[in-house]
């Protein structure tokens, strides 16, 4: 256990130590970077994202995964704009679309926590079909035109320089750091995605802990998908398309680790404002954003590659070290 | 009854049933469909079964090994275009070294999956989604925003789509069919007779048994990977022969309708089971509702992706909650009968012991 909290303190460590080599990197490339506007702007770029990784990190902590948020996204975006479009109130427009991401959420769960599917395949289902039900909903049209105060909520500052959704991300991230580090529901996470038995045999109440994460983490998905709508001033079927990529890679970057049970949310809030950065960092230098979508996926990959390596590795010297002390008692 | 069951597996009924299935939709949209039997739509639905079903061959490998590849979208647009590009600026190469280039550079990034999989220990589902974006960022980065029209071309690939083995009037059974089903042939034997084959399946069902046993977890693994991006460099080829203009979106999204024909081919998800024909009816089927939609005039073609997710979920669902069920009832009358046979001999010939 004492091994394991010092990989991972080991792991934060580290990076804070590339968060602050890409800072300096920054500051030489661009004089504007340590503005305020930029780095608001930073922020807002991907607060979408950001505030959908912090209901993934609670799954995969959990040990699962959902691969469907990024459709969930796009759905509610999708629901919000038909119905403002058919003529419906923007209230009304916006519980629906809320709704929907609660329901597509409750679906994934029902399908993992109660008839026991992988998350793999149940929310690789959704990521097509929700993307489908959103298609269906928009077509090939783009839906805009809606109503300024809703634009104004993504575009606008609300307080000083600050946009609402900036200001609901860390108002999430706080609410999340003390759930999941300093409730039961937090360790329960922990426990289900150490080990399913355990948790069963301690009488965790296995799935109602799984169904309410899924729909937790589909209604996240759906609020994010309303600030992307405003912020975008317009929806299409593809609004959100990919998203889960970045949204992964934020969360196995932290040190959360793909099979489950450890992790934390400071590890999490780190690689996001390091993967802000370096994102930042690749336009100011005039790096496109398709290459920066290429950089996040091998950085997904390196996240579990090197921890995985450095685990193997460190076995292995254990091991000589063993056999090396063996030896010498046995002469 | 006994003899019954001993004739019909569980799986085989699963296959049963995704004929049924597939005629039932074929009936259905016959009635729905004005002129749906038309030869047309025929050779429509095979040619787009030919592409996708090189890629989902590849794919089945990697899946009852227990792991998944969504780059497979990625690979085929890359080769599609590579080889594209190449035969364009070089319209003298031959057919031969045009697929074998295809395959050759699809093996590569299977490659780069397969040992960062096998080797690095990372779950297929992270390196492949990492890949799947690398790929199409090389390939983006590769095009400059360039594309390749038909007309550059050699006539040779152009009209290979059209090209027929035989012809029951105007329904053409089409070579790149042909090939298709060759290549399902040729892995459905390697499954079945190889040891390598066979492997598959002992490391999907319990990897930690089979390394105990002495098997090559990590190199079994980083072949099948290989042949999956190989497959797809194959696909890829198939991809660029039928469309001819390939931009940098070629082959997006294609990985999900690759493992949804797999999955609703009945290869388990966890590994360990499933069949090279299993896979030919889930295409099949994918592709017949897919072009049978276009048509539809009820509803919108933007029903396919809401059906297609519903689907691979049914798949799964019916798996593991009715499939199962049968495979215990037969596991437990397998033994009834077994102990049957065993007890009647050693009656009548005690020395047989």
């Amino acid at each position: 256990m004492r091994f394991n909290w010092q990989r991972l303190r080991s792991w934060e460590g580290l990076l804070l130590l590339l968060l602050i080599i890409v800072v300096i990197i920054n500051v030489i490339l661009s004089p504007f970077y340590l503005n305020l506007g930029n780095q608001i702007n930073l922020f807002q770029l991907s607060i979408e994202k950001i505030i959908v990784a912090l209901a993934m990190a609670f799954v995969i902590i959990n040990a699962e995964i959902d691969l469907s948020v990024a459709s969930v996204m796009g759905l509610s975006a999708c629901v919000l704009a038909y119905l403002f479009d058919q003529g419906y109130s923007m209230g009304v427009a916006i519980f629906a679309a809320l709704l929907s991401g609660v329901l597509c959420g409750a679906f994934n769960g029902f399908w993992i926590a109660y008839v026991r599917l992988p998350s793999l395949v149940v929310t690789l289902a959704g990521l097509i079909g929700y993307r489908g039900a959103a298609r269906i909903l928009v077509e090939d049209r783009s839906i805009g035109e809606f109503p300024d105060w809703f634009d104004a909520l993504g575009q606008q500052p609300l307080v000083g320089p600050i946009p609402v959704a900036i200001i609901i991300f860390f108002v999430l991230l706080i609410i999340s750091a003390v759930v999941l580090q300093r409730s039961m529901f937090g360790r329960y996470v922990y426990v289900i995605g150490n080990s399913l038995d355990v948790a069963r045999f301690s009488g965790v109440n296995v799935k109602r802990v799984k169904m309410t994460l899924f729909i937790i983490s589909g209604t996240t998905a759906a609020l994010a998908g309303l600030l992307l709508a405003a912020r975008l001033g317009a929806v299409r079927g593809n609004t959100a398309e990919g998203f889960e990529l970045d949204i992964i890679t934020m969360v196995l970057l932290g040190g959360v680790s793909i099979f489950g049970g450890t992790g934390s949310l400071t590890g999490v809030a780190l690689a996001i404002i390091l993967i802000l950065n370096l994102r930042n960092g690749m336009s100011l230098a005039n790096i496109t954003g398709n290459t920066q979508t290429g950089v996040i996926g091998a950085l997904l990959i390196l996240s579990v590659l090197v921890p995985n390596w450095t685990q193997i590795i460190n076995a292995r010297l254990k091991r000589r070290q063993f056999q090396r002390t063996q030896v010498q008692e046995g002469g | 009854m006994k003899t019954l069951k001993r004739l019909i597996h569980p799986d085989q009924i699963r296959e049963l049933v995704l004929v049924l299935l597939i005629l039932l939709i074929v009936l259905f949209f016959g009635s729905q469909i004005e002129n749906y039997y038309s030869p047309r739509l025929f050779n429509r639905i095979t040619t787009s079964v030919a592409i996708l079903l090189v890629v989902a061959v590849g794919q089945t490998l990697v899946v009852i090994m227990r792991n998944i590849d969504l780059s497979v979208g990625a690979i085929v647009g890359f080769t599609a275009y590579f080889v594209g590009q190449q035969l364009a600026a070089n319209n003298d190469m031959s057919p031969i070294t045009a697929v074998l280039l295809a395959i050759g550079v699809g093996g590569l990034m299977g490659l780069v999956n397969g040992l960062i999989t096998a080797y690095g220990r990372v779950p297929a589902i992270i390196t492949t989604l990492g890949t799947l974006a690398i790929y199409r960022t090389i390939l983006v980065d590769f095009s400059d925003a360039q594309t390749i029209i038909t007309s550059s071309l050699p006539a040779w690939l152009v009209e290979l789509p059209s090209k027929n083995l035989v012809e029951f009037g105007n329904f053409d059974i089409r070579w790149m069919f042909v090939w298709a089903v060759l290549v399902v042939i040729l892995f459905q034997l390697v499954m079945t007779y190889l040891p390598w084959g066979r492997r598959l399946y002992a490391i999907g069902s319990n990897p930690d048994a089979a390394a105990q046993a002495g098997l090559p977890v990590e190199r079994t693994m980083l072949i099948a990977f290989i042949l999956c991006g190989a497959l797809s460099g194959l696909g890829g080829f198939m991809f660029l022969a039928r469309f001819g203009n390939i931009t940098v979106v070629a082959g997006l999204g294609l990985e999900l309708q690759i493992v949804a024909a797999v999955v609703v081919g009945g290869v388990n998800i966890f590994g360990g089971s499933g069949t090279m024909l299993g896979a030919l009816l889930g295409t099949i089927l994918i592709a017949t509702l897919e072009q049978s939609l276009l048509r539809w005039a009820i509803i919108s073609e933007f029903w396919r992706d809401a059906l297609l997710g519903l689907l691979i979920l049914l798949a799964v669902a019916a798996d593991a909650v009715i499939l199962d069920r049968l495979r215990n009832f037969w596991a437990r009358t397998e033994v009834e009968t077994l102990s049957d046979i065993e007890a009647e001999p050693l009656k009548e010939t005690p020395h047989a012991l």
